[in-house]
Parts: structure tokens; sequence; C-alpha cells
């Protein structure tokens, strides 16, 4: 038999991935394609206005249409729900959030009538007949105009400010005096984007009469999270919701906050009858109104620097802009704070964090969530500096970049930089794609006046959050570390499965979960079974089970290896007893009958199926003192967390940091003014892999998504709050003709905070959006231009150079010198 | 607070005659060398008739305007985006499903090739894209990258950043025989 000694190490390998062989031969099962007896079909009637009073609503005409069930407005809701919890304290707090519009309309899209017919078709019809009188108010788009108040959208609180607060360390003033130069940025702008998943949102519900449960089928990436909403909001037991999820077609977190349409479909539910009702979003209500990224803006930013250009500390004032409903938020205006240095090494620090409302879609925590803006921030005060001092990119980073003997690192916040080599990277990245060769390229492509820049992005994706960061935001809110959980054992017939807490939308956790197993078990990865998707009922989820932020190589990984560990004590107790011999001499592996386990002094073993025969049903054998020996193991992982200093707003809000560092070289055509990308390398380190393929793999979607967001894909508002980039024909989000061809390069440096050494990764830290502003200012600044924004199509590079709109370098930066 | 107020009523529309009174067409398609006769609403769309009628699932919708490919069949071996077909324009015609690669059981090259390549995450895109891939190896069985590129420029895909469907494509063309 194969043994320990000949053991096989199937974590670090690329495995095909299990998830492949139903996906290709189109037999995923995504939630649309689930149908039911008596299922039933939802549209929603939505707000054409941005910001309206609600007069009146006439569903009469909708509901005569052979074939509508029912209709479902917000007047009708309102006695039976609570309004969705609120994470923010006071003013945000006091917001009253609805999945249908009570009296006011606040955005454009915002559902108002739901609409439940026997066909689609039928409730398309009827949603078209829905009348609906509005007063149109004035909307407000700009989160700076918000702020003033003149226009509120959620009277209650009073306020259209959602929070506030400052985040302050080292001692700011002191560097401001002592710098040799300060750079004062006026405003930097990071734009509003979406990872717009392939596949929309979809909701199939049922509110059971027979037994008063509400069963879920869909799509939602974070479901423990979307429980404990749901259930405050529906007065209903957590118990009674079931939540099941299958394939699902991406996510990149914007299916988090699918709960209020899951709220409506429920409630539609009840009121048909009990009937499974179904709803699946267009691509342009997904658009308008599932979530977008946050939308940030960088006022009065200052900078002290040294002689040499090492900054010293940073001032500013960050305005986040929600959208219309916190939601999700404000807990993005702590999430930053994971990374308040970024890579560099400054101390000192004063960001002073506002987030308001505006009369736009709402947020939700979008790939490379809160950490991206400060981040991309973060690289353009580094690079604006550099080219400010006429100091180099790639010297201006080696200055201020930690250093890699400085990790363990901690940040002035108090977080923990686990591991990481920032200068490494950069000769990985800088070799790849032949840094001093593109230099003289630049230089001679200059003198014939081509403007060709590169262009550097350095960035983070920091992973498996410490949820105490929401007591920064809200000294009340109730979390606070971060957990999952996962179930290991024999099935009665001696097969190995899993289960884990976690909502993969591509990531191929069956695959990995099955390579931790292997190892552990020192069996083929063939023969374990991972369940697809997540579902309350196998009852390995925690309060933070889902998939998102960057953590399943850590939080969900740790679950499995420890659920394996734990199944794997039990088995080798059971055979130890059954061999007549003691542990020590158990050895694990594979023979003839499959995997088993064997006593090395007697060579005598005992299969899979003889274990699980034992166990499930010829108990009669086991001794009493065995008789808690289940060989079916549940495991809660939990990070080893502490609550944060909510006054000082100290502490360690995340346990591991994956780097990746960009290069890009782009040419803008002087008469077209489009950018293209001549060159790219992207470099990551998410510590020890666990499948390298599965790791490239989520740093070319990551790089496609940051180069599509930089360059294409922007949430477009007019003044009065239309969305003009409704369907992906205005949205357009990156294709196969824009995407570059991609140098990928990697390093390891392995985590001392997880078991494997690995970190979380996926989000990417939306590096191309740093490298492309980086790339896009080399080749402007001679023209006096500053890149003052995160998103840059042929369109604002026109109004930057021609219109000279933005990018006014004298007024938009200064440079004070200090003799 | 509100200064201007526009009052604006949605204009009622007239209602639509109710479904038995729309004539129901009887067509007949062959899907994956099967043929079906069956009656559909002028009206519905080609994926509506593949998915709903036909219970054939691996046949997607992203964007429901001709944008992004995840609909993506074979139509007399053309490749068509069936969001943006009515199920009528396809009666009499040869349509071919991603549930009709695969022969015996056995994967096609295109389909062993997207899963050899790590050409998919979520697998959403997946079936559109390996028509798309099915159509152009079918007359360019040594495509170059940039033909590749044109070739998927109408599928979308959100996970994999195109770099493993571009090597999968390039893989396919040298395993497929006789497309
Ligand atoms: S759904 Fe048909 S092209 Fe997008
Ligand atoms: S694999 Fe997810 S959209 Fe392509």
């Amino acid at each position: 038999m194969s043994s320990e000694n000949n053991k096989k190490n199937w974590v670090g390998k690329p495995l095909p991935r299990k998830e492949e062989d139903r996906l290709l031969r189109g037999r995923g099962k995504f939630a649309d394609d689930i149908k039911m007896r008596e299922m039933l079909y939802l549209r929603f009637v939505r707000s054409p206005y941005a910001h309206a009073r609600i007069v009146s609503i006439a569903t009469s005409d909708a509901e005569a249409v052979a074939g509508v069930v029912c209709t479902l407005t917000g007047a009708e809701i309102l006695p039976q729900v609570q309004p969705f919890i609120e994470i923010a304290p006071e003013p945000g707090g006091k917001i009253k959030d609805y999945p249908l519009a009570i009296s006011k309309v606040r955005y454009q899209g915002e559902p108002v009538v739901a609409v439940i017919a026997e066909s689609p078709g039928i409730a398309d019809d009827a949603a078209e007949l829905v009348q609906v009188e509005y007063e149109a108010l004035d909307a407000v788009v700009d989160a700076e105009e918000a702020l003033k108040d003149a226009n509120i959208l959620h009277e209650e609180a009073g306020t259209n400010r959602v929070w506030n607060g400052v985040f302050e360390y080292g001692d700011v003033e002191k560097a401001f005096s002592e710098a040799a130069s300060v750079v004062h940025i006026d405003r930097l702008h990071f734009h509003r984007f979406s990872s717009t998943p392939l596949e929309a949102n979809v909701v199939i519900a049922q509110w059971n009469p027979k037994d008063e449960r509400i069963y879920y089928w869909c799509n939602n990436s974070f479901p423990s999270f979307a429980i404990q909403f749901l259930s405050a909001h529906l007065n209903v037991h957590i118990d009674r919701i079931r939540v099941e999820t299958s394939d699902i077609g991406g996510s990149f977190g914007i299916k988090i906050t699918s709960y209020p349409q899951m709220a409506v479909c429920a409630l539609a539910s009840k009121k048909a009858g009990g009937r499974p009702i179904k709803w699946v979003e267009t691509r342009s209500e997904h658009n308008t109104s599932s979530a977008h990224g946050n939308e940030r803006t960088f006022r009065d930013t200052r900078v002290a620097l040294d002689k040499d250009g090492v900054i010293t500390a940073i001032a500013s004032r960050h305005i986040d802009d929600c959208g219309a409903y916190p939601r999700y938020e404000p807990l993005g205006c702590v999430i930053w704070s994971q990374v308040v240095p970024g890579v560099y090494r400054f101390k000192n620090t004063r960001i002073d964090f506002t987030q308001t409302v505006t009369n736009k879609c709402p947020v939700g925590p979008n790939r490379g969530y809160s950490r991206m803006q400060h981040l991309w921030f973060l690289e353009r005060v580094v690079d604006i500096c550099a080219h400010e001092l006429g100091i180099p990119a790639d010297e201006m980073r080696l200055r201020n970049y930690i250093r890699p003997e400085e990790f363990p690192y901690t940040t002035p916040n108090g977080c923990v930089y686990d591991s990481g080599n920032y200068p490494k990277m950069l000769q990985v990245a800088k070799g790849l794609i032949g840094w001093d060769e593109w230099k003289k390229k630049r230089a001679a492509a200059r003198k014939q006046g081509r403007l060709i820049g590169m262009g550097i992005g350095t960035t983070l994706d920091s992973g498996t959050n410490n949820f105490g960061q929401s007591q920064i935001v809200n000294p009340g809110a109730p979390f606070s570390g971060n957990s999952q959980g996962a179930n290991c054992k024999l099935d009665i017939y001696g097969e190995v499965v899993v289960a884990v807490g976690s909502c993969p939308q591509g990531q191929g956790h069956e695959t990995t979960a099955a390579q931790v197993v292997a190892d552990v078990l020192n069996i083929h990865p063939d023969l374990i079974t991972v369940r697809t998707g997540f579902d309350t009922e196998r009852n390995v989820h925690t309060g933070f089970s889902g998939t998102y932020a960057s953590q399943f190589a850590v939080s969900g990984l740790s679950a499995v290896h420890g659920a394996a560990q734990k199944l794997k004590a039990e088995m080798k107790r059971l055979a130890a007893f059954v061999l007549e011999t003691k542990e020590d001499d158990i050895e694990f592996g594979t023979g003839a009958q499959g995997p088993e386990l064997r006593a090395k002094s007697t060579g005598k073993s005992i299969n899979y199926w003889g274990l699980a025969n034992i166990v499930n049903v010829n108990s009669a054998v086991l001794p009493v003192e065995m008789h808690d020996v289940t060989l079916n193991c549940r495991y809660i992982w939990r990070a080893p967390f502490k609550v944060p200093d909510k006054v000082k707003k100290y502490g360690n809000l995340t346990l591991t940091y994956a780097s990746q560092l960009h290069i890009a070289v782009i040419e803008i055509d002087r008469d077209t003014f489009i950018p293209r990308i001549l060159d790219y390398v992207a470099v990551d380190d998410c510590g020890t892999v666990i499948n390298p393929a599965i790791v490239e793999g989520q740093v070319y979607g990551a790089t496609a998504h940051g180069i599509g967001a930089a360059l294409m894909e922007s949430c477009v508002y007019d003044a009065v709050g239309n969305m003009l980039t409704s369907t992906f024909s205005d949205y357009t989000p990156i294709t196969a003709v824009n995407m570059p061809k991609v140098k990928y390069g990697h390093i390891e440096t392995p985590s001392p905070h997880s078991y494997s050494g690995a970190k979380g990764m996926g989000e990417g830290g939306a590096a191309p959006i740093h490298t492309i502003s980086a790339a896009l200012q080399d080749a402007l600044f001679a023209e006096g231009i500053i890149v003052d924004d995160s998103f840059n199509n042929a369109d604002s590079l026109f109004r930057a150079m021609v219109g000279k709109e933005i990018g006014q370098a004298a007024k938009l930066v200064t440079v004070e010198r200090r003799p | 607070m509100p200064k201007k107020v526009v009052k604006r009523k949605r204009a009622p529309k007239p209602k639509p005659a109710p479904e038995a009174a729309i004539t129901a067409v009887p067509i007949s398609v062959k899907v994956n060398g099967k043929t079906h006769s069956l009656t559909v609403e002028p009206r519905t769309l080609l994926v509506e008739l593949i998915r709903e009628k036909l219970d054939l699932t691996g046949t997607h919708v992203g964007c429901d305007t001709t944008y992004c490919g995840a609909c993506t069949v074979l139509m007399n071996g053309a490749a068509v985006k069936s969001c943006t077909m009515f199920a009528v324009q396809a009666d009499g015609a040869e349509l071919l499903t991603v549930e009709g690669l695969e022969k015996d059981g056995q994967l096609h090259p295109i389909q062993k090739a997207f899963g050899d390549s790590y050409g998919l995450q979520c697998g959403y895109c997946t079936p559109g894209l390996m028509l798309s891939a099915f159509q152009l190896l079918s007359h360019n069985r040594q495509p170059s990258e940039k033909d590749i590129r044109k070739a998927i420029a109408g599928n979308t895909c959100r996970c994999t950043g195109y770099q493993n469907i571009f090597k999968a494509i390039q893989l396919a063309a040298q395993n497929v025989k006789g497309v």
C-alpha cells in the first residue's frame, strides 16, 4: 500500500478542478436553472426618478390581468416587517431601509411595487400597468454637495451624513513642521464601478405554510449575513430560514447585498399562499439597482517628505459616497484602515473620514472593497510626489516601502502585516517587463512626440477580517473576531464527505478543500467529496460564513483542516482498537481495498468502510469508552483576534496581507486620445500557494476587473440622477479584444498567521487601477496634467488634454519646499 | 426643502390581450440532433425556448442585449446570441447547445481544452465561449491570438481575465479533428 512514507503532497499542486466536469458539460446548477411546482414569477416596478415623493400607487389594472396572482407595495409590507438593521450609530443609524419604497424613492431603479404572476411574461406585461404618481424632488448625486444637507434623502436621520470619524496616528504636526517639503493635493477622486458578475441576482423563495419556514434557493454570496438581516426584518426565528446556494456565476462581493430582494420574494410567497416565487434580475436592473462599488473623494491632502523624498506624514479628508442606503455600510468607513499606510513606512497620519448618502444605487462590498480606494489614493500620493520632486517612480517606492526585514510589521493603527517583500516583487516585475529596455524605448518615443508612460502599482489584498472593526464605526456593534465552520466525515459506507460554510463563485473551493483533506488522510483527492454551495442545514456555518474578503485559503481551509484532523484522530483511535495495537503504530494510506489504516507492526489493516461500518451500523462492537467516536467531525476555526481599541481606533484588523505589484506601459494616441496598453506584468505574493493554477486564475481575473475599471467601466449618472450605463453596451465590461496579454510572476513569503503559510487572496487590491493611473501620469506629467481620477478613458483624457477640465496641475498640486 | 415640483404620471399603456388570444405558433427545431415540434408564443425568445421549454439550462443569460454571449448557441453552424432572437426564427433550423458537445459521455476537445487550461472559474460564460470557439475552429484550424480575440469579442467573461481562455482555444485548435 501507499503509506505515509511515500506521502504525496496535494497542497501546492495545480490540481484540475473538481467543479470543471459539470460546468463544461452544461450541467452546472445555477439558481435560475431551478424550476419548482407551482412556481410564480416576480417583477419589480422601479422608480424612474432618483428622488421623488410617492403620491399614489394604483395596482388594480395590473391585478386585473389574467395570470397575475397579486401585487405587493411598500405600504402593504410596512406592518409586517421591521426596517433592516442599520450598522451605523446615529445619525446613519436612524435611516429606515425597507425593500420596497414606502413614501419616497431615493435612487433610480429603487423597487416600488412587486407584481407576481404565473409566468415571467405576464409579470412583465402587468408591471407596465402599475401606475405610480411621483412628485419629483431635487436629486443630489455629488457627495460633497450632499454633505451640505440642502437636500436631505432620509428625513428621519436629519442629515445626509452617515458617519464621520478621525483616524489619527503618530505626531502629524511635528512631522509637517520638520518636513523638507510639503506637497498639497487639492482633490482626487475614485470613481464608482461594479465588477458586474455575469450572472445577475436570482432569488427563489418559499414561505411554506406547512411548516412556517422560509426556504431560499439563491445566489447570495454571504448567506449567514443575509439571514441575520432577514430574521430581524421578517420577525422570523433565524432557524426557520433555510438558504441554499449551488453554482454561482460570479459575485465579487456584489451579491452580498441581495437580502432586500430576498425579503420581498418571501413576503410575496406568503401572500401567494406559500407558492414559490422566482425573481431573476435583468442586466439593466442589476446595473441600476443591485450594488455598485464605493465612490470616494480625497480632499486637501497634505504630504510631508524629508529631504530624500521619504514620506513622513499624510493628512487628508476622505468623503465616501454610499448611494441611497448604507446597507453593508458604514463598514467601509473602517475597512480601509486595514491598510492605513499601504505598503509604505510612514508613521504619522490623520484621515478625517466621512460617509454620505446620495441619490444613487446603494453600494456593496465590491472586489477590493474599501481598501482599494485608499490604496489607490496612497499610490497617487506617492506617484505625484515622485513626479513633483523629480524622483524616479521605482526609486520613490524603494525609499518608502516597508522593508522585508521589518515583517511582521505593525502599522501605525496596530494592524500586523504578516509577511511580504515588496522590493523583490518590484525586481521580479521589472525583470519580466524589461524595465530598462522600456525606459530606452520610452525616451526614443518621446523624442518623436509620442505619449508613453510607465507606471508601477503596489497593492495589498488584506484577508480574513476582524469583525471587531465594526465597533470602531459603532461601539455598540455586537461583532468581533472571525470564524468559519467545516465538517468532515466518513459516511455510512466509508466515503469521505466534506462540507464547509463557504459559498464559492468559481474560486475552486471543492478542489482546494479536497487537496487539504487528501494531505491529512494521505489519500487521493478524487476519493473526497466536497459539497457544492452553501446550505444552512449542513450546520457548518457561523455568523461569518460566506465567500467574501479574500479569506478562504485561511478561514475556510483552516476549518477544513481542523475538521480533517479531528476525523483523523478518531479514525486512528478506532483503528488502533480494532487492530489491537497502539495509536502510534497506525499509518494512513491506500491498499487493495481502497483507503485504509494499517498497523505497522502486524501489517493488519482496516479500510474506511470497515471503520464507518462499526460506528454507523455495527455499533454494538464498540466499547463504551469509544462511544464519543462519531467519524463525523465538525470544527469551528476562530481567528486569533482581539477587540480593537474603539477610542484610539487601534488593533489588528486583518489576519493576512497578500500583495501584488503590477507594471504597465501605456501609450495615449495623440489624435484619438485612446489609451493603449503596450505591455503589462502582474506579480503576486499570497504566501504558500494551495493550488497555483487557481491563484494564477484569480490574479488574471482581478487584473481584468482592474483594467476594465481603470479604462472602460464606470457607473455614470447625469446631474439629476439618471443612470447612463444601465446596459452592458453602455457599461462596456472589458472584453477579449481590450484585455492585454498579462505577464505573470510570483513570489512566496509564507504567512506566520495561517497554519499552512497561505494568505487569503482573490480581490487583488485593484492593482491595475493604481498602475494605469501611474502610467498615464508618467505619460502626461510633462504636459502639465495630474491624473486625479481613477477612471481614464479616451473621453476623459481628451478633456484633460484639450479641455483642461481636470489636471490643472498648478492649482491641483502645490509643492512647498523648506530651506 | 423641495424646490422644484414636477408632477408626472406614468401613462397607462393599453392592456395586453390575454395570453390565450396570442396565437401560438407551431415550430420544429432540431437541437443537439433531436427534433422537437412544439408551439411557442411569437414573443418567446430563442433562449427561453432552449432553457424553459427544452430544459437545456447550460445556455445562460448574462445581459439580455447581445453584448455578453452567455446565450451563444450554434444555429446551422453559425454562432448566434439566443437572447436576441425569437424562437420562431429558428423554425426549421438545426441548433447545437453546450449539452450537445460531448459524445458518448466523452468531452469534446474544446471542452477538454477549457478544463485543461483552467479556462473557466464560475463557468457561467463557458458554454457560450466554447460555442464561439467551435465556430472559429470550424473554419480556422490555426487561429492566431488575434483571430481568437476577435472570435470571442462578443463573449464576456468576468472571472478569468481571458488569459487562460486564449490558451484553451489554442490548445483546442491543436486537438480538434473535424469540428
Ligand atoms: S445574454 Fe445574450 S448576449 Fe448576453
Ligand atoms: S468564468 Fe465566470 S464569467 Fe467566465
